[in-house]
C-alpha cells in the first residue's frame, strides 16, 4: 500500500510509458498516451487492486500521481 | 401455461463502412489502430443521410421474413425499440405496419430504450404471448446514433455503429424465454444524453466545449461520460447477472453462453473477469459492426446461432442509457440433444 506500488499498478495500464519515468510528482494527464480509455483503465485498476471506486471527477481533480494515490486511499473500502 | 420463444433473428447493416483507417485519416492525433484493438472494433456501419432507423428496421424485418420463411400475415404485434424515430408522431412502428404490409389486425408501438432495449423488448413480447394478446410478435431494434454524434467526436464515432435487427417471438420455437431481471436508475440521466431538440430544451444551443481528452461536448449532440458509464457498468452488471441467475434458479455454471450488450471489448473483458465468466462461454461480436446499441444482442445471438453455439441456457444482459438494465435467460434445450 505504498505510492511506489500504486505507480507500478498505474504503469501496468500504459503501453508506451515505462514505470522508470514515473514519480509521485508526475502530472499523469500530461503523458502522451493519456486518453479517455486510459482513464477507464485507471478506474478499473483502482477497483481491482484497491477496491476503490474512482469517479471521473477524481481524475479531473488529481494533478500528480501522489494526488491520485491519496484519493484512492481515501476511497478504499 | 403458455410459453414464449425466440423463433428467429435477422439483422441489417447499412452499406457505408467507416474503418479505423478512415477515422485515423480524419484525426491524425488519434491512434485509431491502438484504440481499435483495445476496444475490439475495426469498422462500423453508418446510415446514409436519407436512411432512418425505421428504414433499417423495415429492411431487417424483410430479411427476417425471407431468411426464415415467415408469413408476415401471422404477425399480430410490432414492437420497435429506437431512440431515433422518424417523427415525434406518429409512432414509427405504425408506419412500419403499413410499409411491411402487415395486417391491420396488428398492434404496434415504439419504446425508447438504448442498450438495454432488446431485453426489454423480449420481456414485453413474452408478456403479450403469455397473456394471449399476441401469438407472433415482431420485435425490431433500430438505431442511428451516428446522426446524434458531433463530426469531431472521435471517441464515440469509434465506438458506435448503426444497425437494425428483427426477432420473431412466438408460442413455439427453438429458444424458450425464461425469467427476467430488470432495473432502472434515472439518476444517470445526465451521463448519456442528447439534451436539445425535444421539449425540455427545444432550441439548439450551438455551443461546443472540449473535454480534457479533446472530444467535443455539445448539448446538441450525444454526450456520454465514459468514466461515469464505466462506473455504472462496474456497479450494476455483476449484480444484474447474479439477479438474472437467481430469478431463474440457476448457477453461473448452468449457463452455456453469455451474450452481453457489446459495449466495447475493453469494458466487456473487464466485466467478464469481474464476474468470473470463462472466456470460452463469453460471446463477443463487434469487430465489424461496433456498438450498435439495442441491436448488439440480437446481432450477437444470430452470429452465435450461425456458429452452432446456441444450445443450453443462454444468459442475455443489456445495460446503458437511462440508466436502464435487463437480463434474461433463453433456453435453447439440452445441448446433448442438439
Amino acid at each position: 500500500m505504498t505510492v511506489e506500488n500504486f505507480i507500478q499498478h498505474f504503469a501496468n495500464q500504459l503501453d508506451d510509458t515505462d514505470v522508470s519515468v514515473l514519480t509521485p510528482l508526475t502530472e499523469f494527464k500530461t503523458l502522451d498516451e493519456w486518453s479517455s480509455l486510459t482513464a477507464l483503465s485507471i478506474i478499473a485498476m483502482a477497483d481491482e487492486e484497491y477496491n476503490a471506486k474512482l469517479k471521473g471527477e477524481d481524475l479531473k481533480n488529481a494533478l500528480t500521481l501522489e494526488d491520485l494515490f491519496q484519493i484512492v486511499l481515501s476511497k478504499k473500502e | 401455461m403458455k410459453k414464449a420463444f425466440i423463433k428467429a433473428v435477422s439483422y441489417y447493416l447499412p452499406e457505408n463502412i467507416l474503418t479505423n483507417e478512415d477515422i485515423a485519416a480524419e484525426f491524425p492525433e488519434w491512434t485509431a489502430e491502438k484504440v481499435g484493438s483495445k476496444i475490439g472494433i475495426h469498422s462500423r456501419r453508418v446510415a446514409s443521410e436519407q436512411e432512418t432507423a425505421a428504414d433499417m428496421a423495415q429492411k431487417a424485418a424483410e430479411k427476417l421474413f425471407a431468411e426464415h420463411g415467415i408469413d408476415r400475415q401471422k404477425i399480430d404485434f410490432i414492437l420497435l425499440c429506437t431512440q431515433s424515430p422518424d417523427y415525434f408522431l406518429p409512432t414509427s412502428a405504425c408506419i412500419l405496419q403499413d410499409r411491411l404490409g402487415i395486417s391491420n389486425q396488428c398492434g404496434a408501438l415504439d419504446f425508447n430504450l438504448g442498450c438495454s432495449g432488446y431485453v426489454y423488448g423480449l420481456a414485453l413480447a413474452k408478456g403479450l404471448v403469455m397473456a394471449g394478446i399476441g401469438k407472433n410478435i415482431l420485435l425490431l431494434t433500430a438505431e442511428t446514433y451516428s446522426k446524434y454524434l458531433h463530426p469531431k467526436d472521435k471517441g464515440n464515432r469509434t465506438i458506435f455503429g448503426d444497425a437494425a435487427s428483427a426477432t420473431l417471438i412466438s408460442d413455439h420455437g427453438p429458444g424458450e424465454i425464461l425469467g427476467f431481471s430488470l432495473g432502472t436508475d434515472g439518476s444517470g440521466t445526465e451521463n448519456l444524453i442528447v439534451k436539445t431538440g425535444a421539449h425540455r430544451n427545444p432550441n439548439k444551443t450551438s455551443v461546443v466545449e472540449w473535454d480534457e481528452y479533446g472530444n467535443p461536448i455539445s448539448s446538441d449532440f450525444l454526450y456520454m461520460s465514459g468514466t461515469e458509464i464505466f462506473n455504472f457498468m462496474l456497479g450494476s452488471v455483476p449484480k444484474l447477472v447474479q439477479n438474472t441467475l437467481m430469478e431463474n434458479s440457476l448457477k453461473i455454471d448452468d449457463i452455456s453462453l453469455f451474450v452481453f450488450h457489446q459495449a466495447n471489448k475493453y469494458v466487456l473483458e473487464f466485466l467478464r473477469k469481474k464476474i468470473r465468466i470463462p472466456q470460452e462461454k463469453f460471446f463477443i461480436f463487434m469487430e465489424q459492426v461496433g456498438n450498435t446499441v439495442s441491436s448488439t444482442i440480437p446481432i450477437a445471438l444470430e452470429e452465435a446461432r450461425k456458429m452452432s453455439l446456441l444450445s443450453g441456457k443462454i444468459l442475455l444482459s443489456g445495460f446503458g442509457v437511462g440508466y436502464s438494465w435487463g437480463g434474461a435467460v433463453i433456453d435453447y434445450g439440452d445441448p446433448e440433444k442438439n
